[in-house]
């Protein structure tokens, strides 16, 4: 037997399985994309092995200064961009409640009157020669994140004859382990049609829904400047490690 | 009563959608001089351990067509096994390779990624994982992140004992993990739905 080291660091702990039924279903033909693009056969699962219990880590100095400011980062000397001045800010935390410090957050979006700024964007509202639509934070070390930005506008999109999404800001999140890693989107408290976008229609349950929608925060809203939304993004946990598996006999 | 467990739910996955660059890889998309460079973009630097290698192929829906909007991530060890993470237990990480890339799909659903031949990785119950790497891939209608693994077509003594390797092969689905080596490139294509479709996993 190997002599333990009381000081030897101890192997990440494993993530407790997904809740695939919280989770949208891969094949939802309400959102026509997914017709093609969902698997058909079952997932194979296993207990996370050491490729999916670690994952990258960013430094804080990866940052520009203006990074998480998309009021300012992609604008002209002088300008900045035009719509609603909101702040959002929330915390990663995992399902044990435990804050998840140094983490990536990324986030994109569409300008005021609902344009993204991408080449294969057709939608007749205009860009905001002053607006770039994406920032980037690192976690701090109880978990938080922020950043300023202009509430992003609804557009229409080639669904139905008549869809339109809600007002949305994109998140991209790494956690400590790849096996958290996690694209979502986060929706404004009172947008009536929340409850009609077939891609939020993807997620069954309505608890989960309310999940990505943000509260407007009027404590954290910053006078005669912009209102505040707050949205907290919950990873998966890690398990405590009792006792490590061990075959019989060994 | 019971004591309440006082646990979280975890965030419900959403779509990336189609505009994920503007976030992701903002460079690619034509939006510079907010970003240096795209995250992801550079893997290996001067001075990295381990065989040079290119990984590039294919994303293809059921209908056949090119995912020509999705970006691929990936997550890997380096040439000594070992993980360039603060999660990793074991001895310090080659410091110059990243272990993590990043790449948009071009038009015809071709990514591509410089990076280096991963060495075997120790597994469950004191079992050996071959070299592979970890692919996740997102893009417009795909609701959740899709997990997979490439392996290595000139690790077959290897992929023989490999513990993942052995839940696809009796579904006869093996192959589709297996990334053909032809010199210094391997190709690795990867089916959403269909005949071919990948193996894609839940951990």
């Amino acid at each position: 037997m190997n002599e333990t080291l009381s000081n030897r660091r101890k192997e990440a702990a494993p993530f407790p399985a997904r809740d695939r039924n919280w989770h949208p279903a891969a094949d939802t033909p309400g959102y026509k994309s997914t017709v093609l693009r969902a698997p058909k056969k079952a997932l194979i699962a296993f207990e996370s092995t050491l490729s999916e219990k670690t994952g990258p880590a960013f430094g804080h100095n990866m940052l520009g200064e203006l990074d998480n400011d998309l009021i300012h980062n992609f604008a002209k000397a002088g300008g900045s961009a035009i719509g609603e001045r909101i702040v959002v800010h929330g915390r990663v935390l995992d399902e044990m409640g435990r804050p998840v410090p140094d983490v990536l957050v990324e986030y994109w979006q569409a300008n005021a009157g609902g344009r993204y700024r991408h080449k294969k964007e057709s939608y007749i509202a205009p860009l905001d020669p002053n607006f770039g639509g994406f920032g980037r934070s690192i976690t701090d070390r109880e978990g938080y994140y922020y950043f300023r930005t202009i509430k992003p506008g609804p557009y229409p999109w080639p669904n139905g004859v008549n869809d339109w999404r809600p007002a949305h800001i994109h998140f991209s999140v790494f956690g400590s382990g790849f096996a958290q890693r996690l694209i979502t989107q986060m929706y404004f408290e009172g947008d009536p049609m929340v409850a009609k976008c077939p891609i939020l229609n993807t997620i069954s349950d309505k608890r989960a829904v309310e999940q990505l929608t943000a509260p407007l925060d009027w404590a954290n809203s910053i006078p005669m400047d912009s209102l505040a939304y707050k949205f907290d993004i919950v990873l998966r946990g890690r398990r405590s490690t009792f006792f490590e598996n061990r075959a019989e006999g060994n | 009563m019971v004591q309440a467990l006082n646990q979280f739910k975890e965030t419900p996955s959403q779509t990336a959608g189609p505009y994920v660059h503007i976030g992701a890889v903002p460079n690619f998309c034509g939006i510079t001089g907010v970003y240096p460079e795209d995250l992801g973009k550079t893997m290996v630097s001067d001075g990295v351990r381990g065989e040079r290698i290119t990984v590039t192929g294919r994303v293809i829906d059921g209908g056949g067509n090119p995912v020509g909007d999705c970006v691929v991530e990936i997550w890997q060890a380096d040439a000594g096994g070992i993980f360039n993470s603060p999660e990793e237990h074991r001895a310090g990480a080659d410091p110059y390779f990243t272990g993590f890339g990043r790449c948009p799909a071009d038009t015809d659903g071709r990514y591509s990624f410089e990076t280096i031949k991963p060495g075997p990785v120790p597994g469950p119950g004191g079992a050996t994982m071959a070299p592979h790497i970890t692919f996740w891939i997102v893009a417009r209608g795909i609701n959740i992140g899709l997990h997979t693994r490439m392996y290595f077509s000139d690790e077959e003594t290897a992929n023989a004992q490999d513990p993942v390797l052995a839940m696809a092969r009796p579904l006869g689905r093996e192959a589709t993990l297996i990334g053909k080596r032809e010199g210094d490139t391997v190709r690795f294509d990867i089916h959403l739905q269909g005949e071919n479709e990948t193996v894609f996993f839940d951990v």
